[in-house]
């Protein structure tokens, strides 16, 4: 049994742990492996790094793995690349596995380039599609550039392993399996551990708590705004939704809202469940960074403005109007029982 | 000190259009620009230069096709002191590793840099990659997302902005940091800047100039294949909602919103 799961080709996730606690990623991207492992046949592991684990790593195997190395120290209580980069090649180059996958967060986007250059093969950014290729078995790799307008294929044709950055929520969350597995605690070289980079600190903020790129649902403002205070309309509808707000880039360089509020080329790329864009008119910029979102809905009063050809719904009329109506009904609908 | 600061040139975004019939996004390609990220980059290295005028050099490494020298030109009318061109036709093709490996073995050559400051990523292949990778080649310690940066003893100090927060850590030298738009204000080049540069010599390095075997580059020498490349149609079919169906149109998207259990 053992000799024949060694000839298996393995596939790893590099997990991550926010204080503790297991990232969403984690199942989302066990899930991926597993249905990419099935059809090569293959093995799931996934290692989560973190200084003390809140949550039994067993409840990864109904996601999808059969292993889960767990690897607990000290240092790691605040994210620090170099130690990462230096467990992670250790492990990887003694478990030579064949696809590693890790979510296109800002430490997977920190690590994973690191570790592949440690481990001199590719790396592919930011992908939103993963498949096995029949014939050759390779890991098809597709990912969005240009804010999604341009879709790439890419393979990784002799260099192992074949290694992908995931952007969180994807893929869907994997169904609840029976499936069991071992939880191993794999031994660590104390010496990679230290680290030349020293962390002083962690400030919880607005600027990362209220990233728009992990919303499900984003309200943006344009220039059809008017004034800075237009945005007041907009954090209204956004808190009843639970969601964040959104900028075009005009009003951003005007400094009615931050930068870290903008959705474009040169700002975010958001994939919410819905995007509410008003009083924008829809420059192909601003469609860089919103136009992967699953429904969008526009405010606008012009019926030519761009906006409304990628837009699921459109309400063509006066945004100060239509948004505190908007937002009057969607109080009344939570009153509802 | 001495700081290499990594620069692309990169199509100019403006190009950037919608095809009105297929719906997709097209780049017509003609201007082609410093990554806007790259040019904060280089804003910290020249503040840096303010801060400590004595003995502070800025070398700005690019690794493209021949007309890579104007978006190093470009540069040094900004401030930076020296532009290297890193250029061969066997760098045709390369991947972000292949590319890390060019620009590894000119930070070597050209070197040593006590900071090497690059873009958090590129607004063509939005990698991101190629920073961390040429960290690890070199073996330096490196930080990214970087939105605030001071000098610390014999290192620097730095704001990482992330998810939930901001994170602090210091780097001794040599080390590298890959930066952010909020970081700084580029300033535009000046009068005298722009003559300078006019003038400057931007010496170009070759494969075999940087020691590299053509097996490390370009094609050859990158681990990932562009297999394939789509171009998806943007446009959706649009509900629309005009002048008095607008009640009806708020109804229509309330409904949505309770379908998608955002409400
Ligand atoms: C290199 C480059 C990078 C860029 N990057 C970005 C980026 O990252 N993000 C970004 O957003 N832009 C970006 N831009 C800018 C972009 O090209 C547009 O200039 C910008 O998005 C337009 O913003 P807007 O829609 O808010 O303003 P406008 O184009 O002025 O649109 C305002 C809209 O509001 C409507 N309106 C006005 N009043 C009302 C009302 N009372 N009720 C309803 N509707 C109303 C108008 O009909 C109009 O359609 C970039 C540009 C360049 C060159
Ligand atoms: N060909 C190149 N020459 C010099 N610097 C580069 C090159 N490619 C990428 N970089 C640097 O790496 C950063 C990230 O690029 P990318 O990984 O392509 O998104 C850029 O902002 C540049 O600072």
């Amino acid at each position: 049994m053992a000799d024949k799961r060694r000839s298996k080709e393995k596939f790893f996730v590099v997990g991550e742990v926010r204080r503790g606690r297991l990232a969403p990623l984690c199942r989302e991207l066990a899930g991926k492996a597993r249905q990419l492992a099935d059809s090569a046949g293959g093995e799931v592991t996934v290692i989560l790094l973190s200084d003390r684990l809140a949550e039994d790593p067993e409840t990864l195997f109904s996601s999808g793995a059969d292993r889960v190395m767990v690897v607990e120290h000290p240092s790691l209580a605040l994210y620090n690349q170099e130690i990462e980069t230096n467990v992670l090649a250790f492990l990887l180059k003694k478990e030579n596995p064949a696809v590693v996958l890790a979510g296109a967060t800002t430490s997977g986007r920190t690590t994973l380039p690191a570790l592949a250059a440690r481990l001199e093969t590719g790396l592919t950014a930011d992908c939103t599609g993963l498949e096995m290729e029949e014939e050759t078995g390779q890991l098809l790799q597709t990912r969005p550039a240009i804010g999604g307008n341009v879709m790439a294929t890419i393979r990784t044709p002799s260099h192992r392993p074949q290694m992908a950055t995931v952007r969180p929520r994807t893929f869907p969350l994997p169904p609840a399996s029976e499936r069991q597995g071992e939880v191993l605690f794999p031994w660590i070289p104390p010496s990679l551990f230290e680290s030349r980079v020293e962390n002083l600190g962690f400030e919880e903020g607005d600027e990362g708590g209220g990233n728009i790129q992990d919303m499900d649902v984003v309200v943006s403002g344009g220039k059809g705004l008017k004034r800075p205070d237009g945005f007041g309309m907009l954090r209204e509808l956004a808190a009843l939704l639970g969601g964040g707000v959104g900028a075009s880039r005009p009003v951003v360089d005007a400094k009615w809202i931050d930068y870290p509020h903008q959705v474009g080329l040169s700002g975010k790329v958001v994939a919410p469940k819905v995007y509410i864009a008003a009083g924008i008119s829809g420059s192909v910029q601003h469609m860089a960074g919103m136009q992967t979102a699953e429904f969008v809905a526009a405010i606008n009063r012009d019926p030519e403005a761009p906006i409304f050809r990628v837009a699921d719904l459109g309400l063509c009329g006066d945004l100060f109007e239509i948004l505190p109506r908007l937002i009057e009904r969607i109080r009344e609908e939570k009153r509802k029982p | 000190m001495k700081i290499a600061v990594l620069i692309k040139q990169v199509p100019d975004t403006d190009d950037v259009r919608m095809d009105a019939e297929k719906g997709t996004m097209v780049r017509e390609g003609k201007g082609a620009i410093v990554n806007p990220l790259d040019l904060n980059a280089l804003q910290a290295a020249l503040d840096l230069k303010e801060l400590l005028p004595e003995g502070t050099e800025v070398a700005v490494l690019s690794m493209g096709p021949p007309r890579a020298h104007e978006a190093l030109r470009e540069c040094l009318s900004m401030g930076a002191d020296r532009g290297i061109l890193l250029t061969d036709r066997l760098f045709a093709g390369s991947d972000t590793w292949a590319t890390g490996k060019v620009l590894a073995a000119a930070i070597e050559k050209e070197g040593p840099f006590d900071l090497i400051l690059a873009g958090e990523k590129a607004t063509d292949g939005e990698t991101g990659q190629v920073g961390p990778e040429v960290a690890a080649l070199l073996d330096i310690p490196f930080s990214t997302y970087v939105s605030g940066l001071t000098l610390a003893g014999g290192g620097v100090e730095v704001r990482r902005t992330v998810e939930g927060g901001v994170q602090r850590q210091r780097l001794p030298f040599p080390c590298l940091l890959t930066v952010l738009h909020a970081l700084n204000d580029p300033t535009m080049p000046t009068l005298r800047g722009k003559k300078r540069a006019r003038r400057a010599e931007i010496p170009s390095l070759g494969g075999a100039d940087l020691g590299l075997s053509p097996h490390e580059t370009g094609l050859e020498g990158s681990a990932t294949r562009v297999v394939k490349i789509g171009y998806p149609t943007l446009a959706r079919n649009t509900e629309m909602y005009g002048e008095g169906r607008l009640d009806e149109g708020i109804e229509r998207l309330v409904a949505i919103l309770r379908e998608r259990a955002v409400l």
